[in-house]
């Protein structure tokens, strides 16, 4: 499954002008621009959420040959806000994360909490705990540090970088911040006036 | 077995109470008095109405104008369950989601009921077709009229958790799972309530109706019960039916939550 490069080939979605690139396993393509620009629409056509045109692949995978909950297992999006639904924060998580947690500087006991106690650095973290839980073979990534202090960003970077490389699978990471941009991401990619761009 | 003959002059006594309560309310300044005597005259004209055609068609009573009766109903019934959206799925899908969810659960439960149960002959006698059909629909009309609201408002409303259920891979039927349960169970209550509360806190409509011509109480309870069971079937298939349609559509092909389908809210 791992391993794949991800390729997107004229997507297009309300916002932006069709896009053509590639993103390799192990690599992270940051993207950048103004709020509204079309950064989450992006992902989220990548992820199949929202109508587009165009086509993306992932390895011998199209997209729109594979159903569509099967493709969004493999291309994983996590948005910036999570949304939670059962009673603990255990119940949301496919398989167990114990070594993830104590890597993103989460007690084990986290899983045991009742969802309505988290904070929203929690939530965040323990968001991508539960995208990983699913084992995905890509990562599209929005804005994961955004309700985040200095110290634990530079933790979850840690981890993440770690986590894609590691497990060779391609992903795309929203971010505003360019020293962030700088620290984790292999491409650059900025979208001004409905265009992308690479830096 | 004789009912007391009710004339004119006898219900304008009972009109005279109305008159009376709308005066005060219009001392009591509520300003209600005014839609209080339009509903009591509408309930007048409406019912007058309905009790000529149900006399033309009583008297012939041959299945072709039964039959139109039961779509005019339907389409009628259709109609409210549409009014009472506060999100219509567009393109004149609730309407149709409504009306045909309807059409499926009140129009077998009333043809299986009289053809197996009462059996009168022949089968579409009006005289019980017609009060079954309009007792089921009613009845339907408010399971399928919830049923819809909620599903299109828990999608409304619960759309981030909805969609991050599918980002995370699950298939569109278990990510809006809850929220069609609770529409289920939305469109289910009031019977349920009205079961459990029949002859303990109130005493049903059509029973004391009977009872009041003169029927004996043993058989207007059968009939009641009869009618409550269908109601159940009727109301549970309807809105079982309508929610899932209502809620395949909101998703494409793609499995995707397409809430642009729905139409702006109407303001409470």
């Amino acid at each position: 499954m791992n391993q794949q490069p991800l390729y997107l080939d004229k997507l297009t979605t309300d916002l932006l002008e069709p896009v053509s690139l590639q993103v390799k396993p192990g690599e992270i393509a940051c993207l950048s621009g103004p709020s509204g620009s079309g950064k989450s629409r992006l992902l989220r056509a990548i992820a199949d959420l929202d109508p587009h045109e165009g086509s993306v692949r992932l390895g011998d995978y199209t997209q729109a040959k594979v159903p569509a909950h099967h493709w969004r297992r493999m291309v994983m999006l996590v948005p910036a806000e999570s949304a939670w639904w059962f009673d603990t924060v255990g119940e949301h998580m496919y398989t167990p994360q114990s070594a993830t947690l104590q890597e993103l500087g989460l007690e084990p006991e986290v899983m045991e909490w009742p969802v309505d106690r988290l904070s929203s650095g929690e939530k965040q973290r323990l968001a991508l705990v539960r995208a990983v839980s699913c084992e995905p073979a890509a990562l599209l990534l929005d804005e994961p540090t955004a309700n985040l202090d200095p110290d634990t960003t530079r933790l979850v970077e840690h981890w993440l970088t770690g986590y894609i490389r590691e497990r060779e699978i391609p992903a795309f990471w929203v971010a505003h911040d360019s020293e962030q941009i700088e620290r984790v991401g292999d491409q650059h990619l900025h979208i001004a006036g409905g265009r992308l761009e690479g830096h | 077995m004789g009912v007391i003959e009710l004339s004119w002059w006898q219900l304008a006594m009972a009109a005279s109470l109305v008159v009376l309560l709308s005066l005060c309310i219009y001392l009591a300044r509520l300003g209600l008095a005014g839609s209080l005597l339009l509903a009591a005259a509408r309930t007048a004209v409406q019912l007058a109405l309905v009790g000529l055609v149900l006399e033309a068609l009583f008297s012939v009573g041959s299945l072709p104008w039964v039959a139109l009766m039961g779509g005019v109903m339907l389409l009628l019934a259709g109609r409210e369950v549409m009014a009472r959206q506060q999100r219509r799925l567009r393109g004149g899908w609730s309407f149709g989601i409504g009306t045909a969810a309807m059409f499926v659960s009140a129009f077998s439960v009333t043809v299986l009921t009289l053809v197996a149960v009462i059996g009168p002959t022949p089968w579409y006698e009006p005289q019980y077709a017609i009060p079954l059909l309009g007792m089921l629909l009613g009845n339907t009309m408010t399971g399928v009229a919830l049923g819809l609201d909620r599903l299109t408002e828990g999608l409304w409303a619960q759309r981030q958790l909805v969609e991050n259920r599918l980002m995370l891979g699950e298939p569109w039927s278990r990510a809006c799972g809850g929220i069609r349960r609770e529409a289920m169970r939305s469109g289910l209550m009031p019977i349920i309530n009205s079961m459990a509360a029949a002859g303990i806190v109130s005493l049903p409509g059509m029973m004391t109706g009977q009872i009041l011509s003169g029927t004996a109480p043993a058989l207007a309870v059968k009939y009641q019960i009869l009618i409550m069971f269908a109601i159940a079937a009727g109301t549970g298939f309807g809105a079982f039916l309508a929610v899932s349609i209502a809620s395949r559509r909101l998703f494409d092909g793609r499995e995707r939550l397409r809430l642009d389908r729905l139409g702006s809210g109407r303001g409470r």
